[in-house]
């Protein structure tokens, strides 16, 4: 399960963004959004995951359950 | 307390890691002579400061500065540039999810720019305003917590307007990793926001900070920022470059607190020091704003100011303006310059003609010290009295704004030692902020409620009236003259009243400090 944005709480503060090991997060129009193909969670990078340790707004940064866990 | 062994804690860590501070430290203390002990109402380096109260290569930094120099904010404007959206650490008084366009707080702009953009702003609007001395990146995050952004625009302006003075405003956090690339663009005024230096206090004002791909929370999280911000201010000092310290005061949370904050930022050679006011409206939606932290009235911030003007130069003309602001302080005219509008821009950086205008700013002040001159003869009558004014101004140090038109009132405290500049109040329209109903007149009366007299350029008979009833004295008869000079004059025809037993003098009451969203910056 990679992680989402919730596009109506993102304040495109850039910050996750520059944090992503994968290079997974991009802006798209109003707001930045994550590639699910590319997230891992985090997962062999770092304990936390970085754009929901950063993110200025709690619950904006959050596991997508329509989508599969990781597997590294 | 803690407070104690976090100090020697924290001062042997960095006697370690960086350079014999003390050695830095006296040279700092070089130009500590000026403000400090001159009494309270002598001018002070800094805040108030001229050329003779400071040595030269201090003065040459500062006078063109209006975050710097209290009189040189009268004379000079900045801009912000919008370049560092992300930010590092998260306040109680900060929320990154509100932009009204018409609010008027820090960590707040209307539109981000990219660094090629941010040129581009700068020149046209030092194109179009020649007063426009000072570029600074102050967020809406954290500028170090955007590096390559504010690095980049460091960089194209440096090339393209050199005579432009650059600054930057931090939380502190990374300041120590970005201190040599600081110094390497130039960037000779560095102003770090200290509100504790305690983490049992700072784990009340600092949910959590991101250190080391991690966010910590609570007295960690505010010990690590603490650590940061001092080895930081250290490291800026032993540079050479200017620390400003700004500190958010917050009843009940910091403000004994901060005359510590105060002493630990002194000793370590910050230039000067900034304790500025809560701005916490419940619709801001900020934790404080929710929690009903409420902000200081006039009196506790200038009590605190005092307390600790002893020990160090204090700043009373900061205007929290946005991280996107143009213009004087006290005035945005960010909308002129809005990203649609600059490319259209034709930009000529005309620099002889900004050398010309600066020039003639320079005569300017002369004139006005000449005018003060003279004004402090026979204020010695004045005794233990000390009163303050209000002013209503639109800049230059003059007496020229109507009574009406007034946005802020500037305010200035008499005493035996002359005309202090004290602080400013904010009398504008606000969308919210629980006064929205209410008079005109009323809002200005209570804004400037400890004040004994109010100086105008003009003012019609019903405020007028109404004014002399609240127990305000307006005064017209000093219209386009020079505030300081005025004033004086006004408080030695006030102090021979009082003599004669015309008037008794009496102690006024406390004001309140407005906040919310500003609802007609133009």
């Amino acid at each position: 399960m990679p992680y989402k944005i919730v596009a109506s709480q993102c304040t495109n503060c850039t910050a996750c963004e520059a944090l992503c090991p994968n290079q997974a997060i991009s802006e798209k129009g109003n707001t930045f959004v994550i590639d699910p193909d590319l997230c891992t969670e985090c997962v062999g990078h770092f304990d936390d995951p970085q754009c929901v340790a950063i993110c200025p707004i709690d619950n904006t940064c959050v596991i997508d359950s329509t989508l599969p866990r990781y597997a590294a | 307390m803690t407070d104690l062994s976090l100090e020697n804690a924290r001062t042997s860590a960095s006697d370690e890691a960086v350079v014999d501070i003390s050695d830095v430290m006296q040279k700092m203390a070089e130009h500590k002579g000026c403000g400090t002990e001159g009494g309270d109402g002598k001018a002070s380096c800094g805040s108030s400061g001229g050329p003779e109260d400071m040595p030269a290569e201090i003065w040459e930094k500062v006078k063109n500065h209006p975050c710097y120099s209290e009189e040189a904010h009268h004379h000079y404007a900045r801009m912000h540039v919008a370049v560092a959206p992300a930010c590092n650490i998260q306040c109680n008084y900060c929320n990154r999810k509100y932009d009204c366009a018409n609010e008027s707080r820090p960590g707040v702009v209307s539109e981000r720019l990219t660094p090629e953009q941010a040129s581009k702003k700068v020149l046209a609007v030092a194109s179009t305003i020649p007063q426009m001395t000072v570029l600074g990146i102050a967020g809406p995050g954290d500028p170090l917590a955007n590096p390559k952004q504010t690095f980049e625009t460091f960089r194209l302006i440096s090339e393209v307007a050199p005579d432009i003075k650059l600054c930057l405003s931090t939380n502190g956090l990374a300041l120590p990793d970005w201190v040599d690339e600081i110094a390497k663009y130039k960037v000779d005024h560095v102003t770090i926001t200290i509100n504790m230096i305690d983490p049992e206090v700072g784990q009340h004002i600092y949910p959590w900070v991101f250190w080391e791909n991690k966010r910590l929370t609570g007295y960690e999280a505010a010990k690590i920022l603490t650590e940061r911000q001092m080895l930081g201010l250290e490291m800026l000092t032993e540079r050479g470059i200017l620390a400003k310290i700004n500190s958010v005061m917050i009843p009940g949370v910091n403000d004994k607190h901060l005359v510590e904050v105060n002493k630990a930022v002194k000793s370590r050679g910050a230039f000067l020091h900034n304790i500025m006011p809560l701005i916490s409206a419940p619709e801001h939606g900020t934790v404080f704003g929710l929690n009903g932290q409420r902000g200081p009235s006039a009196q506790e911030l200038k009590a605190l100011q005092d307390e600790c003007e002893g020990d160090m130069n204090m700043m009373r003309h900061c205007r929290q303006c946005r991280a996107d602001a143009v213009g004087l302080l006290g005035e945005d005219r960010s909308e002129e310059f809005t990203t649609d509008k600059i490319m259209e821009m034709e930009v000529n950086y005309d620099s002889e003609g900004r050398k010309a205008y600066q020039q003639a700013v320079e005569a300017e002040r002369q004139a006005k010290v000449e005018a003060k001159k003279g004004e402090l003869d026979g204020l010695e009558a004045a005794g233990d009295i000390k009163l303050l004014v209000a002013v209503a101004t639109k800049g230059h140090g003059i007496i020229n704004e109507h009574f009406g038109h007034a946005k802020e009132f500037q305010i200035y405290e008499l005493s035996s030692s002359g005309a202090k500049f004290v602080g400013h109040r904010r009398v504008d329209l606000y969308c919210q902020g629980g006064y929205g109903e209410e008079d005109a007149l009323d809002t200005i009366t209570r804004a400037i409620n400890d004040c004994h007299a109010v100086f105008v350029a003009k003012i019609g008979g019903c405020p007028k009236a109404e004014l002399a009833e609240a127990g305000i004295e307006p005064v017209d008869q000093y219209a386009h003259d020079y505030i300081e000079k005025s004033a004086l004059a006004w408080f030695k025809e006030y102090l021979a009243k009082v003599a004669s037993g015309e008037v008794t003098h009496e102690q006024r009451g406390d004001a309140a400090i407005r906040q919310g969203a500003l609802l007609n910056a133009g």
